[in-house]
């Protein structure tokens, strides 16, 4: 469970987040909609602690996470893959994937031994650099480096950006997997509704750093009115 | 044959060059250390290596050995190019205004003033553990002496150390993620501050075998027995890449016989001039050094 309350967030004089409240239940994935500059990268890089909020408060499984340093916070549980994945280009997959498990203190032994099993292709592809990987491959590298560190809430910017259709649905599918064999606790943000809707429970929908609404998953995706909004065509 | 080998000129210009390019290869790893683990030029590297030299080696005056002074001279080492990083460096990361280069400059000027006040301007002469005649071969000598054979045994042993550290354990893997994705790493829960400080220690414990090293050349112990060291450390950490650790070594032995077959076959006025023009010719040619891989960024 992770709630959000009337969180604000600003970059010198910009707005970014407005009094924002979400709450994101346990086990379930809660999809973060809204067009460009909605402030959803702000809203996980201020869960995550990069970002420092104005006012409000963030909770996770009792935690309260305003003021903590990041990596405090990733050693709570709460797993971060970045807009543009952030896998270390200059490291191979399997160091990249040793690292999420030093980070985390957990077994890198048996970590990775899971890992592969989860994405084969990381296996055959252990020793070669990230850089060499392709976008599918290099998201699938960021996913087994962020739950090599077990954690309960994971957090995804993006993950669809810059993927081809058919990779998308792959790479969704495997959230869905992952959030329904762990009780993972997931925030999606995605600028590619329909995609994260289809495998979303709830939905919650930014417009110019304000929440709109958070609500069921399939009825945001039924409401005329919405979509608008996080299809960016909103005035 | 082999005798003939041994003492030949050019060989022994070689070997004498390579004991001291061994020395300059090891100053350019420590501005490489920092470089890499915090993007922040140390000027003060060659200074702060000359200090915690001072201390451990001035310890022989109290019947402390060559061996336990040095190793004081590498914790002492450590010890404050951490604190530098923690008390000095840390605050500045963010603070366009103040450079943390000109911050070091003036750091360095400090050091060697502090220096000359406390120890004079006066150069001693630790004792050296090892002769410095050089080996015979048929009654010629030959180009290295037991001493400069430990000096270069020292360096590589240290340089080797570096690379094991840095590429196969995991607090290496954590270092290097730290230099190159500190964010990232952070997200992954690494306590990337004090992995920067790390860096810094280390460094500044190499720095600290650099100057013990140095300390044994006939110029003796200095305050500013590392400036020269220091230029031809930055020269051969910019010729080799300043991200490669592996070039810094070997544009130093490069540029250690290069100067040593200048000294001994043409003037040894023109030795330093000659490693400039190295240092531009290269820059024109690969500006971001010989040994620097073209890594594909993030995208």
């Amino acid at each position: 469970m992770i709630s959000i309350s009337n969180l604000s967030v600003a970059y010198g004089a910009i707005t970014a987040l407005d009094d924002v409240t979400i709450q994101a239940p346990t086990g379930a994935i809660t999809a973060v909609l809204g067009a460009n500059g909605a402030g959803k990268t702000t809203l996980l890089r201020t869960i995550s602690g990069l970002v420092k909020p104005r006012s409000g408060s963030i909770t996770a499984n009792g935690h309260a996470l305003i003021g903590e340093r990041p990596d405090a916070i990733a050693r709570l549980g709460i797993a971060h893959v970045p807009e543009g994945r952030g896998v270390i280009a200059e490291f191979t997959v399997e160091e990249n994937l040793r690292l999420g498990a030093l980070g985390a203190k957990t077994n890198v032994t048996s970590g990775l031994e899971e890992q592969y099993a989860l994405f084969p292709v990381l296996k055959e592809r252990r020793k070669q650099y990230a850089a060499q990987l392709s976008g599918g491959e290099r998201q699938m590298l960021a996913l087994g480096r962020a739950m090599i560190a077990n954690p309960q809430i994971l957090l995804l910017d993006e993950p669809s950006l810059g993927l081809a259709p058919l990779v998308t649905q792959d790479i969704m599918n495997t959230i869905k997997t992952l959030c329904a064999n762990s009780g993972l606790t997931v925030i999606l943000v995605e600028q590619n509704a329909k995609s994260a809707l289809k495998i979303s429970d709830f939905a919650a929908v930014l417009h110019v750093g304000k929440s709109i609404a958070v609500r069921p998953a399939a009825e945001v995706a039924a409401d005329e009115s919405l979509r608008s909004y996080y299809l960016g065509m909103a005035e | 044959m082999i005798a003939n080998i041994l003492t030949n000129r050019i060989v022994n210009d070689i070997a004498g060059g390579a004991s001291q390019g061994v020395i300059i290869g090891l100053v350019a790893l420590c501005l490489v250390l920092v470089w890499r683990a915090t993007r922040v030029l140390n000027f003060a590297q060659g200074p702060m290596a000359m200090f915690v030299t001072y201390i451990g080696m001035t310890q022989m005056d109290h019947h402390v050995n060559f061996w336990l002074a040095a190793v004081i001279s590498m914790v002492v080492g450590f010890m404050f190019s951490a604190l530098t990083e923690i008390v000095i460096v840390k605050p500045l990361y963010h603070k366009a205004e103040i450079n943390p280069i000109v911050v070091m400059v003036g750091m360095f000027t400090l050091l060697e003033a502090i220096a000359s006040a406390i120890w004079t301007n006066i150069p001693r002469y630790p004792t050296a553990p090892y002769s410095s005649i050089n080996f015979q071969s048929s009654g010629n000598p030959t180009g290295l002496s037991p001493l400069s054979t430990f000096q270069i045994a020292a360096a590589l042993a240290v340089m080797t150390f570096v690379a094991v550290l840095f590429n196969y354990t995991s607090l290496g893997l954590k270092l290097r993620a730290s230099a190159l994705a500190p964010e990232v790493s952070k997200l992954l829960g690494l306590r990337v501050s004090r992995l920067l400080t790390l860096g810094w220690g280390i460094a500044g414990a190499v720095g600290a075998v650099a100057g013990v090293v140095i300390s044994l050349n006939p110029g003796g112990l200095s305050p500013n027995m590392l400036d020269a060291m220091f230029i031809l450390g930055f020269i051969a950490a910019a010729i080799g890449g300043l991200d490669s650790p592996l070039g810094a070594l070997i544009s130093g032995v490069g540029i250690g016989v290069i100067m040593q077959l200048i000294n001994d076959y043409w003037n040894s006025n023109y030795a330093d001039m000659v490693a400039v023009v190295l240092l531009v010719v290269a820059l024109m040619l690969r500006p971001q050094g010989i040994f620097t891989k073209n890594s594909a960024r993030r995208v």
